[in-house]
């Protein structure tokens, strides 16, 4: 057994394996137009509407970058602590494919816009860092439609030329769930920079998998293979469990593993082979000469940065120390930005005398329950955050019991009603008249004097009963902190 | 009439512009010159009966403001022309037409100009002599059988043979200026990012630039102030601030040094070509420049440099004609990859073949650092040798090409002979300067030679000056004996 509990490991017979994984992320990035032309990214139109005579590569047309997306791939730098490169280079990466209009993608090689960075993953046990290789631009390529016709493949243009971000990662993943939490950090910054919206659905985020394994305890990398284009955590986490699992079974076999490019078959899940290192294309890789280097100075890098709003990391500290949160409810809330924000608004809106804990479990808990039945996203939340604000000032200043405000909760949905109105009107309002509640109460031991003797001969079950009796008797809006307390001193 | 299209550019606008001559004489001069001149096979694709019609339009409501008022041109079919077929020479663009224009005739355009149909180059720009055409090779106006150049051969032929009173033609290793020194004709290429790429076939994008060709220096100096401008759609489109360089025209040289670089005598230069450039040397003295002796020690890797870096970029350039979006789709294809190998092999002549797979060859993995890369290297101290000798001189004077134009055929199966046909220009795209080609004299078979004057980058003016001051001391005469005119 290993130490650690999230350990990820592959046991057989004799040995243990350690399963490596790095991820190369694709990105879209967030921007009205193409990386080098003016036609628009919009998702979803009829096809070949969006595509200009560059994106469709006729005779004599040339790329003009995009500096709103150059913007975006260095914001995205700055949000994953990454060097800014003031120089970098475009490439021509040359294949021919049907949906490639150029016959080249135009990538970033040597030179790309961002080096070095890294991104924290919050972990059951703790922070683990995971570095970042590179960033780099690059044109997406147009979309082969194979299943409308018999004979013929049709195309789609709309997506050529659109910017990616490609994020390469260190190998310093280590288990399906690291990746999981990878990818939602990753998408979690670029949606905090408005970057990348992250849409999985959409395409907007794909990755390249490269798993490999090897013993544990072993310092050397085994030979890895790349699982192309997974769209989908969930996918992700199958791939890499079947493909490390395929690796080792070859080891213990004394077979050797190939280095190749797989692909995720989602409906057998299982990967399989694409094409072996010898078929691997020669991208005939050069500058693109019809781009100059691109060069950023560092009062552009510096102006950027001041655009920069708090990110995750960050916020997470800040809800710690100013909140008194924990490290597990901090990061709930801030790992969507549109949750935090949500969150915030909550804090404002209670004023001075506020409970922010049980405004964080009030949003965690019924508000999360309700979007996930619903699946709504928080920006589209039933409940506003003022209302909801108020909801939890009810039970805090003793108007209503917790039991109580589940009951108003509910009937606020219905068109984000104000809750002080709803007590009102439905008079939910909690007893906490102590003479009242006096009478209430010894009426109930009166009527049930054999069970108050029993109490008082040791039988201290009898407690709850009393306590039942009294709620529904004030048809639960008694004030059960003041039940307990008259019912202890009666009994 | 045939006084008409035996005029000059600027003769031709004084005239139209005194109201001599109206824009529907202009062109139908030089259209009927054109029927009448099919043998030279200038023209790819004519465009007569539209180009009257805007003739006459023009001559309703004339705007003589403009500096092309009403003049009909034809261009090479490189560049990209809204509506009118554009072929670039090839099989594969045969029935290419583009839904758009090119900056260069654009601005033509936009001057008052005139299209008269498009001419007759080598495929993709890649020849010397206009013979790798899908179009068939052209004629030399010069003599019968005898190559125009290239690659902007129909232009060169265009001019010389007065089909059009001026053209643009694109340069990409010497395709202006050799061609002009081949037909007695005036072919300049101006600093890269001078004229915009935007909408011009590419060949090899860091090397191409358009430029002006024409029958003397000022006709020169007035077309490449009218395409010279800033193209925010071109990125190597550079923001200078451009001469009007008609205008500024001067015959004032004194005093302006001139470099003679001693590694241009190449081994088995013609004697003609030594006595030439010697000839040459004496106009700029009389002109009243200074001659200095200067060396460009690494002109002889120019050839070789450049034979790996446009290649590789035209290898890139070209993967776009694939039969799948527009031009010639190969029959029988069973599968894309059939599609494609068919396509290709049918749609590309022999040159541009050879030249792809050269190029796919010296970008591919485990040769890119040995060829691609070190031909940017060598490029880069090519250029440096120009920075250096741009110290001591203000232009540097050579022989525009290593021989006269020769017969249709003789080199053609000869490729590295044709490739040493651009010796002396080649270097000048290799560091991105304008140069220019001015007739300058005779060989012993009576065809023209040309010197070529190469200035600073973005000192056009200075080149157009010189070449203007030396243009009246040669008092060049061009021998065409309308020898395909039956």
């Amino acid at each position: 057994m290993s130490k650690n509990k999230s350990e990820y490991l592959i046991n057989r017979k004799d040995n243990q394996y350690e399963v490596v994984i790095g991820l190369e992320v694709h990105a879209q990035v967030t921007s009205e137009s193409k990386l080098f032309s003016t036609s628009s990214t919009k998702f979803g139109a009829e096809p070949n509407t969006q595509v200009s005579l560059v994106d469709a590569a006729f005779p004599g047309m040339l790329p003009v970058i995009n500096e709103f997306c150059i913007k975006q791939a260095i914001k995205t730098g700055i949000g994953l602590k990454a060097k800014i490169n003031n120089r970098s280079v475009f490439d021509r990466k040359n294949y021919f494919y049907a949906d490639l209009p150029q016959g080249y993608q135009i990538s970033q090689f040597k030179d790309p816009i961002v080096g070095e960075g890294k991104v924290i993953l919050d972990m059951p046990e703790g922070q683990k860092e995971v570095g970042i290789e590179r960033l780099h631009l690059e044109q997406d390529a147009g979309k082969s439609i194979h299943d409308l016709d018999p004979q013929n493949t049709f195309v789609d243009l709309n997506r050529s030329g659109v910017a990616l971000m490609e994020i390469v990662s260190k190998p310093d993943l280590r288990s399906p769930d690291e990746v999981s939490v990878y990818i939602k950090k990753l998408r979690s910054i670029m949606r905090y920079l408005d970057t990348c919206d992250g849409n999985m659905q959409e395409g907007s985020l794909r990755a390249d998998v490269n798993v490999s394994v090897r013993t544990k305890g072993s310092k050397e990398f085994g030979t890895r293979c790349e699982i192309k284009n997974v769209n989908s955590i969930k996918f992700m986490q199958m791939a890499i469990e079947y493909e490390a699992n395929r690796q080792v079974d070859l080891i213990e076999e004394g077979k050797s593993i190939d280095q190749e490019t797989r692909l995720f078959d989602t409906k057998k899940n299982e990967t399989r082979s694409m094409r072996s290192k010898e078929d691997a294309h020669d991208y005939r890789y050069f500058p693109d000469p019809d781009l100059l280097p691109l060069e950023v100075s560092d009062e552009f890098i510096n102006l950027l940065k001041t655009d920069i709003p708090e990110l995750p990391d960050d916020k997470k500290k800040r809800f710690i120390e100013e909140f008194k949160l924990s490290s597990y409810e901090a990061n709930i809330l801030v790992s969507d930005i549109e949750t935090a924000k949500y969150f915030e608004e909550v804090v404002t809106k209670m004023g001075k005398n506020k409970d922010i804990k049980l405004a964080v479990n009030w949003i965690t808990g019924e508000l999360f329950a309700v979007l996930n039945n619903k699946n709504l996203e928080i920006s589209q939340s039933p409940i506003s955050a003022k209302n909801l604000a108020i909801l939890v000032n009810l039970i805090k200043n003793g108007t209503i019991s917790g039991k109580i405000a589940k009951t108003v909760f509910e009937l606020m949905m219905d068109g984000d009603q104000d809750p002080q109105k709803i007590v009102e009107e439905k008079g939910l309002k909690q007893q906490s008249d102590p003479k009242a509640l006096e009478a209430l109460i010894d009426k109930i031991i009166n009527d049930n004097r054999d069970k108050a003797i029993e109490y008082k001969q040791g039988k201290e079950k009898l407690f709850g009963f009393f306590v039942g009796q009294a709620m529904k008797a004030s048809g639960g809006k008694a004030n059960p902190q003041l039940i307990n307390e008259i019912l202890k001193k009666k009994l | 009439m045939s006084d008409i299209t035996k005029q000059s550019l600027s003769e031709l606008v004084k005239n139209i512009k005194d109201k001599k001559l109206s824009s529907e004489e202009v062109t139908k001069a030089f259209i009927n010159r054109s029927e009448k001149s099919k043998e030279l096979n200038a023209y790819i694709t004519e465009d007569y009966s539209s180009a009257l019609e805007k003739a006459k339009k023009f001559d309703q409501k004339p705007n003589l403001q403009l500096k092309l008022p009403g003049i009909p041109m034809a261009v090479k079919d490189l560049f990209c022309t809204d509506s009118i077929r554009t072929t670039a020479g090839s099989k594969i663009l045969n029935n290419f037409v583009p839904t758009y224009e090119s900056t260069v005739t654009q601005n033509i355009w936009n001057e008052g100009a005139i299209l008269l149909g498009k001419l007759n180059c080598d495929e993709f720009a890649m020849g010397s002599s206009n013979e790798t055409s899908f179009f068939g090779n052209v004629q030399n106006p010069i003599d019968k059988n005898l190559v125009p150049g290239g690659s902007s051969g129909g232009s060169a032929s265009a001019v010389a043979g007065q089909l059009t009173p001026i053209t643009i033609g694109t340069d990409t290793g010497g395709s202006i200026r050799q061609p002009a020194s081949f037909t007695g004709t005036v072919g300049l290429k101006p600093t890269y990012g001078s004229c915009s790429r935007y909408g011009i076939v590419a060949f090899a994008s860091s090397l191409d630039q358009a430029g002006p060709m024409a029958q003397n220096v000022k006709d020169c100096a007035l077309l490449q102030e009218v395409i010279s401008t800033y193209d925010p759609k071109d990125s190597t489109s550079i923001d200078f601030k451009r001469n009007e360089y008609s205008k500024e025209l001067s015959k004032n040289i004194k005093g302006k040094k001139i470099g003679i670089p001693k590694e241009y005598r190449v081994d088995g230069m013609p004697k003609e070509i030594e006595e030439l450039w010697q000839k040459g040397i004496q106009y700029a003295k009389d002109c009243g420049a200074e001659i200095l002796d200067i060396s460009l020690p690494h002109t002889s890797y120019a050839l070789p440099t450049y034979y790996i870096v446009a290649p590789a970029e035209a290898s890139s350039n070209l993967a776009r004609y694939d039969g799948v979006k527009y031009g010639f789709r190969a029959k029988g294809g069973e599968n894309l990859t059939e599609m494609y190998e068919k396509t290709r092999s049918e749609g590309f002549g022999a040159e541009v073949q050879r030249r792809i797979m050269i190029g796919t060859y010296v970008l591919s993995s485990g040769y890119y650092d040995a060829y691609y890369l070190k031909a940017q290297k060598v490029r880069k101290l090519i250029k440096n040798d120009f920075d250096e000798a741009y110290k001591k001189v203000d232009a540097i004077l050579t022989p525009s090409t290593p021989s006269s134009a020769f017969k249709i055929g003789e080199k053609k199966d000869d490729p590295v002979s044709m490739y040493l046909n651009d010796i002396f220009t080649v270097p000048v795209n290799l560091a991105g300067l304008p140069g220019i080609s001015i007739p300058a004299g005779h060989d012993a078979k009576g065809y023209p030679l040309g010197l070529q004057i190469i200035g600073k980058a973005f000192d056009e003016q200075n080149i157009l000056n010189i070449a203007y001051a030396m243009e009246e001391k040669i008092n060049f005469k061009n021998k065409i004996t309308d020898w395909w005119i039956k």
